[in-house]
């Protein structure tokens, strides 16, 4: 009986893991095995798992990404079999639980691969380029001063609630990873639309999506060719229709005035 | 506030550019179909008729041959940037590659948008060279042509042309990739343009989709209509 359920409840498991020294190193698959994995650990306390095992056994262990753990700081994030954040939908890796596997699986693990994202070591990723898009212009200028009314600004719900889903983005770079061009377009979009549906973000919002199409581009991330991968891929379900969106907004941008170059000075 | 330039060069004007000339396009194998339909009977009368009327056009039908020409290659070049573009930005493969499926758009059409293009490129050069600046007149394809007086036999020239397997093959085989290009391209075009909208996206999606089968069978219909003769064949079944 108890063998019966210690056979249930664990797995034993092949890992193939990207290992890589360093940025301009080269990289290869290394095969791990990984024995007695709970099917109630989350994928990334399975790496904990293996990696006690490695660091016993005197090597350098699966080097990997990860702050909160519980799907909202968008810092975890590796390929799982091909797929950004593995074979769920809607779910951070560190969300996603062994369950999902089956005993004697082979899991590929491999980084979020982009040029605009440099291996730093194994899975973990240089995801400052999304970091640099935001400075372009993902922010709203407000004068600060006395404590503003609430509500003061009449927003409607279902714009609240459109500008919600925009900002449900943890930045995670999962879209990059699973776009067949490494496109930031998902990315980039959600960030521009979070703040172009607000009435805060609308006096901005040309030299925003300027800004923040600009820097995507000179990151060397890929186009979009429309193909939704990355709203497949994204733990947050971010919908593509915000891709539109900042098409519309740069559209409106080419036809916005000129800002003069001294800027606004003032009277 | 974006100076032109700047703003078609970027990656989101790329896409303008590539939707505009696309849509365009996609509005010109409508017109071009519409006109083939001609092809559907066996009496060439009509289709030599129609080709004569167009040739007729002179100055006008040369203007718009050097604007399809343009957007042709306006269509063709920014592909290539975008696909030089997307080569470099992930130079390191993935070991396994699997979709999530989903709400996403990936087929092997739209996955293969720039070798479905590419073949139809090459497809329309030799389509052009084949049909209309194939033999004419003076090689004695001629045809009464009413008011137009005596014209080019272009029917007798495009009927022959399919009774060869080869040729008939080759333009199913190019037609259906037309068909997968058109799937992925209307709704594409229309989302890079920003025109979806959550409430129609599916909609809009389907509408391309009828759209790619509509063409692609109705171009692929007329070599192998033209080679089983269907019209005598189906008329006859009918008598």
């Amino acid at each position: 009986m108890s063998n019966t359920s210690q056979s249930r409840h664990s797995m034993h498991l092949t890992l193939l893991v990207w290992r890589q020294e360093g940025p301009h190193k080269p990289g290869s698959l290394e095969k791990f095995t990984a024995k007695n994995v709970s099917e109630d650990m989350s994928f990334l306390e399975m790496l904990d798992f293996v990696n006690e095992d490695i660091i016993k056994s005197g090597k350098r262990p699966i080097e990997f990404d990860s702050d909160c753990r519980e799907g909202i700081c968008g810092c975890c994030g590796v390929v799982i079999n091909g797929q950004p954040h593995g074979p769920d939908r809607a779910t951070a890796t560190c969300q996603l639980h062994m369950r999902t596997f089956k005993d004697g699986d082979t899991i590929v693990i491999e980084p979020l691969r982009a040029k605009a994202f440099p291996i730093i070591k194994d899975l973990v990723v240089d995801r400052g380029a999304l970091d640099r898009v935001m400075s372009a212009g993902g922010f709203v200028s407000v004068k600060t001063g006395p404590h503003a009314d609430a509500n003061a600004i009449l927003i409607p719900k279902p714009i609240a609630d459109l500008a919600m889903d925009a900002a449900a983005c943890i930045g995670c770079g999962a879209c990059v990873a699973a776009c067949p061009n490494a496109s930031a377009a998902l990315f980039t979009s959600a960030k521009i639309s979070q703040l172009a549906l607000l009435p805060q973000g609308k006096p901005e919002a040309a030299r925003r999506v300027t800004g923040m199409v600009e820097q995507m581009d000179k990151e060397g991330f890929g186009n979009c060719t429309n193909i939704g991968e990355c709203r497949a891929a994204c733990p947050k379900e971010v919908s593509i229709d915000f891709i539109a969106k900042m098409k519309r907004e740069y559209f409106k941008a080419m036809f916005a005035p000129m800002e003069s170059a001294a800027g606004d000075g003032g009277a | 506030m974006i100076p032109l330039r700047k703003a078609l060069s970027s990656s989101v004007g790329k896409k303008f550019i590539m939707a505009f000339s696309g849509l365009c396009l996609g509005g010109f194998i409508v017109v071009h179909l519409l006109g083939n339909l001609a092809l559907y009977r066996a009496d060439g009368a009509a289709f030599n008729l129609y080709a004569a009327t167009l040739e007729s056009f002179g100055k006008f039908i040369i203007a718009a041959e050097l604007g399809l020409i343009a957007l042709f290659l306006l269509h063709a070049i920014s592909a290539m940037l975008l696909k030089l573009n997307h080569w470099g930005a992930r130079p390191e493969r993935y070991s396994v590659v699997k979709s999530k499926g989903g709400e996403s758009k990936s087929t092997l059409a739209s996955r293969n948008m720039i070798i479905s293009g590419g073949v139809i490129f090459a497809f329309v050069i030799l389509h052009v060279w084949s049909f209309k600046y194939g033999p004419g007149i003076t090689e004695g394809y001629t045809a009464a042509g009413g008011a137009h007086g005596e014209i080019r036999d272009l029917h007798r020239l495009v009927v022959e042309s399919f009774h060869n397997p080869l040729i008939v093959s080759a333009y199913v085989f190019v037609m259906l990739l037309l068909g997968g290009h058109l799937w992925h391209a209307f709704w594409s075009g229309l989302q890079s343009f920003g025109l979806t909208n959550p409430r129609y996206t599916k909609g809009l999606y389907c509408l391309g989709s009828m759209f790619a089968v509509v063409l692609s069978v109705g171009f692929l219909m007329i070599p192998i209509w033209i080679f089983f003769d269907l019209s005598t064949v189906l008329l006859g079944a009918i008598k």
